[in-house]
């Protein structure tokens, strides 16, 4: 049952206080050489999970495994899983090459196993050169290149990731999620990682956990949560999307449901359990609409108003009043420029079953 | 679009004006620096080389000892000058003072001068040195010409000497004191040592201290620092007689060990008015110097960093010593020379706990102040302790560099 099992958490909970969780009965089975990502909203529990993970928090109740293994009893520096910390945690009195030998010296490595390992270390990351360096004479970009150099040159099979590119800006936050990408792939570590950046979460990860008061809304490889999310939270969490709230009216063969929402009755995939008259949130991607369709080529169609559109290069990004609401919005890529489109146009909205989910209703949300 | 093209006027610093509002702000504190602290400096300095006391009151008696060959008894012309100047110095009133400053080079010379000067007030005519061999036995001793001699010098580096425990010998060379009169350099030495102890002991007591503040969460942290401060706001003296209370024979201490009959009430422990009450009243009164700098450091030392050990496989005692230690180094670096510069010239605690063989070179400063008025010895003691706090300093500077201490 564990083969090919890397981490798993069992039950795992969390709580400071003793009242409130912040990890609530959590059940995650990592696989051996996955990139795994906590993705969630600060509060979300993500990096308490990964403190229990690398053992410097118990967990309340439930239990860790590693390879089959409890690893509660076990304290951090003998669980062997490399950590790259927020603020890149470099000692910065040592140099880059003291830094990365330290796990190798505490382990009582020969000086020239040392040396060598480290100079692999820094090959790996591209920073040859840089070991007589201190870190305060770094970069930002190339502090974090130390940081992960120095979580993977004992050579742990898991490697644990806290918001590694916070402090970087956007375009070396780009090239960095790239590069820790090459690694995991030229590596082949088990990688655990947490942000709260959605779109650097798409970028590396095998399977995304979203996670939302202590709790895993989903999990999923990124094509799956974007395509086919199974909560309402999870659906605006990844991408843009519009959440219309409505009432089911009828259910229909093949989990498909009818569902009225501001005046309109629209068909929508049954993702939740429901029955006629719960209340439930559709969500429908802005460029999965199609404006003024043919005649009959779409199940749901409904009438709409431009209210104005916003020019953003690659694509149009169109706000229209429909089904009852004001901020309906619709992207299409700019092959076309505008089509014609002018503010106050009357169109007709047209989408599938399949792009319309009927997900959990989310209170506070209209 | 030429206007903006223009290059834009910056001001360049504040305008005199100003500077000289800032300069006319902090001329009350540089006035005060200067009477309370540089003026008293310099003073003493001074003193500690500039006697001019004998040279004023026999100015002839002694430049002619200055061309004295120094061998035997010097010649005719010396006694008479000086059976002149001694008369003259008892008239005006400066014969006192002029005896105390030889007495100090020639023990027993205080009496001498007043005597003779009392027996030259009748006699007219000499010759001088019959006089002053039927006068008094010590003037045919040439040991007392040099005395004079010596003391006549304006600038002299005697005071110097004999604060490192060394006397310029009547032909000039310089040697050791003897035996049973070096006292300061065993002073020095004793001073240094227990500086030392003192700043280990508040290192020893303060870095747990200071570490426990800097983990705790704000709030907490607040409070223990407030603890830490509570004895900084109490006056010096409450403190140090609070320590008598508890460590004097018939004190606290003492009565509980008697009393649960650790000891016996004839073996009462010995705890102060001696070395064990300085060091401990001292590093309890210092151990705030000690604290603070640490604690300043140790705040900006990143929490993350022990996990992060901990994660590479550092056991907790490796991660200590490797990568929080140095780190704090800087902060056991300021708070170390804080304490024991401080404790160099420490002079109330010594001087209340002390008893006789808990005294420090400050209470022998205050000694040559108070009760023997030698200032200049004082002054000359001053300027041993001064440089050699300067030595340490730069030292440290080079060792450590004062750059990188932790006292903002």
């Amino acid at each position: 049952m564990t083969e090919g099992i890397h981490v798993e958490f069992d039950g795992v909970s969390k709580s400071y206080d003793g009242r409130t969780l912040v990890v609530e009965d959590l059940n995650l089975r990592i696989r051996t050489g996955e990139f795994v990502t906590l993705l969630g909203p600060s509060g979300s529990g993500k990096t308490t999970i990964l403190m229990m993970l690398a053992g410097f928090q118990a967990p309340t109740a439930g239990e860790i495994r590693l390879e089959g293994r409890p690893i509660q009893n076990l304290p951090a520096r003998k669980r062997g899983i490399g950590m790259v910390f927020q603020n890149y945690a470099l000692f910065p009195h040592m140099t880059v090459g003291g830094n990365l030998a330290f796990p190798l010296e505490v382990r009582g490595l020969a000086p020239d196993e040392c040396r060598e390992r480290v100079d692999r270390a820094l090959r790996l990351v591209r920073l040859e050169g840089f070991a007589d360096r201190r870190p305060g004479q770094l970069s930002g970009g190339q502090q974090q290149r130390v940081a992960i150099a120095r979580a993977l040159v004992f050579e742990p099979s898991l490697v644990l990731m806290d918001e590694p590119l916070g402090a970087l800006d956007r375009s070396l936050r780009e090239e960095m999620q790239y590069e820790i990408r090459r690694i995991h792939q030229t590596l082949g570590v088990t990688v655990v990682y947490v942000t709260h950046d959605q779109q650097e979460a798409m970028v590396m990860s095998d399977r995304i956990a979203v996670l939302r008061g202590g709790v895993v809304e989903q999990i999923a490889a990124p094509e799956g949560l974007y395509e086919e999310p199974e909560r309402a939270f999870v659906a605006s969490f990844i991408g843009e999307n519009n959440r219309l709230h409505g009432r089911v009216t009828r259910l229909l063969d093949g989990d498909v449901c009818e569902v009225e929402t501001g005046g309109e009755r629209v068909r929508a995939l049954r993702v939740v359990e429901c029955a006629e008259g719960d209340e439930v949130t559709l969500s429908i991607r802005p460029e999965r609409i199609a404006i003024d369709p043919e005649e009959g080529r779409y199940t749901n169609e409904v009438t709409a108003v431009v209210v104005d559109m916003t020019f953003l290069g690659d694509h149009l990004r169109i706000r229209l009043s429909a089904c009852g609401r004001r901020d309906f919005i619709v992207t299409i890529p700019n092959v076309l420029g505008h089509g014609g489109l002018l503010v106050g146009d009357t169109v007709r909205l047209g989408w599938t079953v399949s792009d319309c989910r009927a997900l959990n209703h989310e209170r506070g949300t209209e | 679009m030429t206007g903006a093209r223009q290059p834009r006027r910056y001001s360049a610093g504040p305008g005199s004006g100003a500077r000289l509002r800032a300069f006319g702000l902090v001329t009350p504190l540089l006035l005060f620096v200067g009477v309370t602290f540089i003026a008293p400096l310099v003073t003493m300095l001074v003193r500690s080389v500039h006697d001019p006391v004998v040279a004023d009151a026999l100015p002839e008696t002694v430049s002619l000892l200055h061309d004295w060959n120094g061998e035997g008894l010097p010649p005719e012309p010396v006694y008479a000058a000086a059976a002149r100047e001694l008369n003259q110095a008892r008239e005006d009133r400066t014969l006192g003072q002029v005896a105390g400053r030889v007495n100090r080079v020639q023990s027993g010379m205080r009496s001498v001068f007043t005597r003779t000067a009392r027996a030259l007030e009748d006699i007219e005519a000499g010759p001088w040195r019959d006089v002053f061999s039927g006068i008094n036995e010590a003037w045919n001793d040439p040991a007392t010409w040099h005395a004079i001699k010596s003391t006549g010098q304006r600038f002299t580096a005697r005071h110097y000497l004999n604060a490192v425990d060394m006397q310029r010998l009547p032909d000039g060379s310089v040697t050791r004191q003897p035996e049973e009169r070096r006292i300061y350099l065993r002073l020095f030495w004793r001073t240094l040592l227990v500086s030392s102890a003192i700043t280990f002991l508040c290192l020893l007591l303060g870095y747990p201290i200071a570490h426990l503040i800097a983990q705790a969460p704000p709030r907490r942290a607040n409070l223990l620092l407030v603890l830490v401060l509570v004895p900084f706001w109490t006056s010096l003296l409450v403190r140090t007689t609070a320590w008598i209370v508890l460590l004097q024979t018939q004190g606290v201490i003492n009565d509980l060990l008697v009393t649960l009959g650790l000891i016996g009430d004839d073996g009462r422990l010995a705890m102060i008015y001696n070395m064990t009450g300085t060091i401990v009243a001292m590093t309890h009164v210092l151990l705030p110097f000690m604290v603070l700098p640490l604690y300043s450091v140790m705040r900006t030392i990143p929490r993350d960093h022990m996990n992060a050990a901990a994660s590479l496989g550092a056991t907790p005692r490796q991660a200590f010593l490797r990568v929080y230690w140095p780190q704090s180094l800087p902060g056991v670096g300021a708070g170390s020379l804080l304490v024991f510069i401080l404790a160099i010239g420490f002079y109330i605690t010594p001087a209340l706990v002390g008893g006789s063989d808990g005294q420090l070179i400050s209470g022998m400063i205050a000694y040559h102040m108070q009760t023997s008025l030698n200032w200049g010895l004082a002054g000359a003691l001053g300027g041993v302790l001064l440089l050699g706090v300067l030595v340490l300093y730069v030292l440290y500077d080079r060792l450590v560099g004062v750059e990188r201490m932790g006292l903002s």
